[in-house]
């Protein structure tokens, strides 16, 4: 007792504070660095690289081919948040007006959706897909379809594997925020006239912005780093800058390479949420 | 070396003739307690490898020689090549034997990392295929064939109840959208295919102008290929269903699923199967180099490849008439056709060019 008297608050909250810090500065911001490092080092093929410093593996970014895959993989990503944002606002705010005891199975539901890996996930998606196995003989069955028919791989397979591995968690960033909006401003514009879909666009969604803008982000983030989904979903033109990384990494074991890959990665990907974040916290001072 | 090496090495030598001054009067017993104290550590690959080598073939040479062996898992790719190398400063050997893919043995034959063999302690070195043998340019041998496996080209045999003869089988119009291969240009070895079966051997990919123009030519293949599989399991299981009725695909795995009652079926088209391989390479940080030989030659004699062929289900790397294996034992695995033997040299040297205009091939 006598010590904590002797120590001011401020002195204890700050050394509480340096946990967090340093962990976070050991597990993140270290390998972060190492990562940063070896992204100039110099690729030697018998030996993985030597230090030195070279910007010859940021040129490679400039080749039409690593270009090209960058901007597609923004491209997907920002479309994979943006649909998995569009399904989860309706699908939050129905949920949060919904019975207590559906909330909590649709949220153990979703999170359990978590818990399943990208492999299981891709897998899963590739054999519902599938000609032999998959939907259509079910369409087919039920006269819908003349024949069974493959849907993957390619570009809407993709869709859905991302979208089923997103989606959870652009809901559960949604959930807490719609939960809390007070019924009574819906009430309100109905009571002033409005449809019950005017009243969820005009009053609704502008209180969710801010957790729209946040859950875009997560699930932004989220997609970039997805790599397996497209190997196994998508066909060779939908390979994103993610698998070549993994490309890098794994088989050709040019680290240098796949690190500059994945910091330029980094870099676009910090820029095109700092520009979604200026645009969600606008509409929040609006 | 580094003096720290140096000195370890010192420490180690100081300690072993000490040892010997205490053991030469109790001569042999001793040597072979020693041997049983300090295993010889050999390195597989880990998963399937190291546990067919666990149950079937270490303990018969442990059981034949005396020699005890303590398997070490490696991880795949070059992660155990940067391991052995990193060691090996530091004057360590975490395996003293390894089995090691072709292109990660040529690096490390480049980095002087394996120790140089001792051609009169294995006799049994004449009874492989000379393709089997490696050597250091100066002649000195640097390792030697462990394990070999053929990729060929499998059909479903509902889809295709006629067996294709020819690698051209991909280039058929008739194929469209039906098609699995490989994913990369140094596991899958379809330039080498391409080359083989379109212009007249390997030859053509020594230039840059050459890999291109057999990039040109399996270019025509894309509108064929539904599927570029980096995960194996992902094909067999599309080749099983036959959702994806043909492509490239390990031999033996493909018989053992026939073998399973899978309608599928492994051909070793007229232009040949390929045949890739695993060598056995010492660390030169190894201080096992007598018993690591005692082992490489073991691997080498016609019983011990027979048992592996059985055992593990890899191709023989001793010459087909030494094997004791039936025509059908020896089928399961192999073929007497002239195989493609995979350019592992155009990778080493330019392997990120072959990459680049590869990946522009596939995804342009």
């Amino acid at each position: 007792m006598k010590a904590d008297r002797s120590a001011p608050p401020g002195h204890i909250q700050r050394l509480l504070l340096l946990y967090p810090g340093v962990l976070l500065a050991a597990l993140f911001g270290l390998p972060f660095l190492i990562m940063l490092a070896v992204s100039v080092f110099r690729r030697q093929v018998e030996a993985f690289y030597e230090p030195a410093f070279t910007l010859a593996n940021y040129a490679k970014l400039l080749e039409p081919l690593y270009l090209e895959r960058l901007l597609f993989s923004l491209w997907i990503a920002a479309l994979v948040a943006t649909v998995s944002i569009l399904v989860a606002v309706p699908f939050a705010w129905l949920l949060a007006r919904s019975a207590h005891r559906t909330q909590s199975l649709w949220l153990v539901a979703l999170l359990a959706v978590l818990s399943l890996s990208e492999v299981i996930v891709g897998f899963a998606w590739s054999l519902l897909l599938s000609r032999t196995a998959g939907l259509s003989n079910l369409l087919v069955w039920l006269g819908l379809l003349d024949q069974p028919r493959a849907w993957t791989p390619g570009f809407g397979a993709m869709l859905a594997g991302y979208l089923y591995l997103v989606l959870p968690y652009a809901v559960l960033t949604l959930y807490p925020a719609a939960s809390r909006v007070d019924p009574e401003l819906a009430e309100a514009a109905r009571t002033l006239g409005a449809s019950e879909l005017r009243a969820f666009l005009t009053v609704v969604v502008p209180v969710l912005r801010p957790a729209m803008t946040a859950g875009w982000i997560l699930s932004f983030v989220f997609t970039l780093g997805v790599y397996l989904i497209p190997q196994i979903l998508g066909r060779p033109q939908h390979w994103t800058l993610s698998v070549l990384i993994t490309d890098q990494a794994v088989y050709q074991s040019n680290l240098p390479l796949a690190a500059a890959l994945a910091a330029v990665l980094l870099a676009a990907s910090l820029l095109l949420i700092a520009l979604a974040g200026r645009a969600g916290g606008s509409g929040r001072r609006a | 070396m580094s003096a720290r090496t140096r000195g370890l090495r010192r420490r180690d030598l100081l300690k072993a003739g000490s040892a010997l001054a205490v053991a030469a009067p109790l001569g042999a017993p001793m040597i072979r307690r020693a041997r049983a104290a300090a295993p010889l550590k050999v390195g597989v690959y880990g998963g399937y490898f190291k546990d067919a080598f666990d149950e079937h073939v270490f303990p018969v040479f442990t059981r034949e020689t005396g020699i005890a062996v303590q398997s070490v898992a490696e991880p795949t790719g070059e992660a155990w090549l940067v391991q052995l190398q990193n060691a090996a400063r530091a004057g360590q050997a975490p395996a003293d034997v390894s089995m090691m893919a072709q292109i990660p043995r040529m690096k490390g034959e480049r980095a002087g990392l394996w120790a140089p063999l001792d051609e009169s302690a294995l006799p049994n070195l004449a009874n492989l295929y000379p393709h089997f043998v490696y050597r250091y340019e100066d002649g000195r041998l640097s390792g030697i064939g462990a394990v070999s496996w053929y990729i060929t080209l499998v059909t479903n045999t509902e889809v295709y109840p006629e067996e294709p003869e020819s690698w051209a089988a991909f280039w058929d119009p008739a194929n469209r959208d039906r098609i699995g291969l490989l994913a990369l240009p140094s596991n899958s070895f379809l330039l080498e295919i391409t080359a083989t079966t379109f212009f007249g051997g390997k030859d053509i990919l020594e230039t840059r102008e050459g890999r291109l123009e057999v990039m040109r030519k399996l270019a025509e293949v894309k509108p064929n290929v539904r599927l570029w599989y980096r995960d194996e399991g992902q094909f067999q299981q599309a080749l099983q269903a036959g959702e994806i009725p043909m492509g490239q695909y390990y031999h033996d795995v493909t018989m053992i699923a026939a073998a399973d009652g899978f309608p599928v079926r492994s051909t070793f088209p007229k232009e040949g199967g390929v045949l890739d391989s695993g060598a056995w390479v010492v660390s030169k940080a190894s201080r096992m180099l007598e018993e690591a030989q005692a082992f490489i030659d073991w691997t080498c004699r016609p019983e011990a490849q027979a048992l592996i062929a059985r055992k593990v289900g890899t191709a023989p790397t001793v010459r087909r008439p030494l094997l004791d294996l039936t025509d059908e034992e020896f089928a399961l695995v192999s073929s007497e056709k002239t195989p493609i033997i995979p350019a592992y040299a155009i990778y080493m040297e330019d392997g990120d060019w072959i990459t680049e205009r590869w990946n522009e091939m596939i995804i342009g």
